[in-house]
């Protein structure tokens, strides 16, 4: 049977510019970043991008990458607003297509079942609605004649996920207590990659865990790749929760100084980079100095988020 | 026992949006509104069901009873057996909520959180929120991206609408509801130590004010007991709602 291993690039070098790219996981939680990271590591751009957003949304929006994006949100969970998806918001970097996170999963489940829509009660009164003009509503043929909106199905060219295991057929793992929407992405994606803290083998899968945790099955994915930490600085529980020091750094950090020095490498570069700065952080924190000022800036900036919540 | 803070009022407050609502998924979201829900369990409500902010259904101990990843989340939500408690960065007279952007959605002078789940939470289930810093700037005459629908909105969609309920409005200030010929915001209660005219002058809006209009009720010494040394020891409510000195707001 087919050994759908791959390494990140080769998964990037199988997309095209101009694609639309399901990413999996939730805000900061479980994101597909090694791979996101090898797409920024590329010349791929003018995506339409569809996701529940975290720094996935954040990265890709700043390196001005995302055409169009799909998403109910984009925060880094621990800090509410996602500042770089933020600012590029704000300088009005691509379209938006803002429906409910309901909506957004319906639509998941009208493409991974090869439905145009499904009816929904989510959207009706709301502005989405008024932003999304290419919205429609269906009457209910039965007698209780109720208007829904027709949520469209979210077909996809391409998704990432990012699982706890994998074997090298393509069967995923979720170890952690939410799956999200991951099977949903692979299943409504004509192509999904999946990376993974460990391949193992698949008999491994279930020595431990109930088979209920193999969440994606290899008949709705292309190729597997092993990414150990593959996640970061998102969470990937419970192989490790999220890098809230480094999360913070990157919140406060200008663009164009992060991406500087975490993301010019490849991916082992960017592990030996995030070591080198959690180094540096620990001990500027036992100096004192520097750090004081960072924390100060990145409370200043939650206090303010906070407000605007 | 030291006087009560208005943080104090305002978890009392939130807490008494789950009286009386039987076997559902109580969803605060901020610090106040969550003493609130887990007050609520702890005394009057005790089948409410609490998460333990990700994915697991968690008893008054902590322990398991029952799994909620988000999918199973989202279709709770159109169950309707589920009662939120939002926060709004700003909501009208009528109840029209807002936490996506402020001006123009197209390119917006703030970027905010997104719609999240606000459609599909006033649509499907009972909706009330949490505005911690009561001001012109939150409670507008008009939102700039309508996210939870509001009444007048609903209106409009009558069938669609049946299940739309917004039962209070909590602030800092005092309670609000919609119990009003026109479903129009109304002042429900005031926080001791508020007045009419702090609340009007706080309001970007028109609101209906009773001639006499009542006061948040008082926690019970067990109530208060819980909220200091069980479900809030590090106090942190005085940090989201800060008792007032200089306007000699401690109360009582």
């Amino acid at each position: 049977m087919a050994d759908k291993t791959m390494t990140s690039d080769e998964v990037v070098s199988r997309l095209e510019s101009g694609m639309t790219l399901g990413i999996g996981g939730w805000g900061s939680r479980r994101k597909p970043m090694a791979l996101v990271r090898a797409l920024l590591r590329s010349g791929i751009t003018d995506l339409t991008v569809v996701s529940y957003g975290g720094p996935d949304v954040g990265m890709l929006a700043a390196a001005g990458r995302i055409r169009k994006l799909v998403a109910a949100f984009a925060t880094l969970d621990s800090i509410p607003l996602e500042p770089h998806y933020r600012a590029a918001r704000e300088r009005g970097a691509f379209e938006l297509m803002e429906v409910d996170e309901a909506m957004f999963m319906w639509g998941l489940h009208a493409a991974a079942n090869r439905l145009p829509f499904i009816p929904v009660r989510a959207g009706i009164g709301s502005d989405v609605m008024r932003v999304n003009p290419g919205l429609r509503t269906v009457r209910s043929p039965y007698e209780d004649g109720e208007t829904l909106v027709a949520m469209p199905a979210l077909r996809m060219d391409a998704a990432f996920v990012h699982l706890n295991r994998a074997d090298r057929l393509g069967n995923g793992q979720y170890l952690g207590p939410d799956p999200y929407f991951d099977d949903l992405f692979c299943e409504a994606a004509d192509r999904a990659y999946v990376s993974c803290e460990r391949i193992v083998d698949t008999a491994e899968l279930t020595k431990e865990a109930a088979p209920q945790t193999l969440l994606v099955g290899r008949h709705t994915v292309t190729g597997v790749v092993e990414a150990p930490t593959g996640a970061h600085f998102t969470s990937c529980v419970p192989d490790y929760g999220r890098d809230e020091e480094f999360q913070r750094h990157y919140a406060s950090t200008p663009w164009p100084e992060f991406a500087e020095r975490f993301l010019t490498g490849d991916e082992q570069d960017y592990q030996r980079a995030v070591q080198a700065w959690h180094k540096e952080h620990k001990e500027n924190k036992e100096h004192g100095k520097k750090q004081v000022r960072e924390e100060k800036r990145a409370r200043g900036e939650k206090h303010e988020e906070k407000e605007g919540t | 026992m030291t006087a009560v803070t208005r943080a104090e009022y305002c978890v009392i407050a939130c807490a008494e949006a789950w009286r009386g609502a039987g076997e559902i998924l109580a969803s605060p979201m901020g610090l106040i509104p969550s003493v609130g829900a887990r007050l609520a369990r702890l005394t009057f409500a005790p089948e409410l069901l609490l998460t333990d902010g990700e994915a697991t259904l968690v008893g008054p101990d902590g322990a398991p009873e029952g799994w909620l990843p988000y999918r199973r989340h989202l279709a709770l939500v159109t169950g309707g057996r589920r009662h939120v408690m939002m926060g709004a960065s700003q909501i009208d007279r009528y109840g029209n909520q807002n936490i996506s952007c402020i001006g123009d959605w197209a390119r917006p002078r703030r970027q905010l959180l997104g719609v999240r789940g606000a459609p599909v939470n006033t649509l499907n289930n009972p909706t009330s929120y949490w505005i911690p810093r009561h001001s012109r700037r939150v409670f507008v005459e008009q939102v700039d991206m309508v996210c939870g629908v509001g009444y007048d909105r609903v209106a409009e969609h009558p069938v669609t609408g049946r299940f739309h309920r917004i039962p209070r409005v909590v602030s800092d200030l005092g309670v609000f509801d919609f119990a009003t010929p026109d479903h129009s915001m109304r002042l429900a209660s005031l926080h001791p130590g508020v007045t009419v005219e702090q609340v009007r002058e706080a309001t970007g809006f028109e609101l209906t004010v009773p001639g006499d209009p009542p006061r948040t009720p008082e926690p019970t010494p067990e109530e208060l007991r819980l909220i200091r040394e069980v479900l809030d020891p590090e106090g942190t409510r005085e940090r989201e709602v800060p008792t007032s000195t200089a306007a000699g707001e401690a109360v009582r």
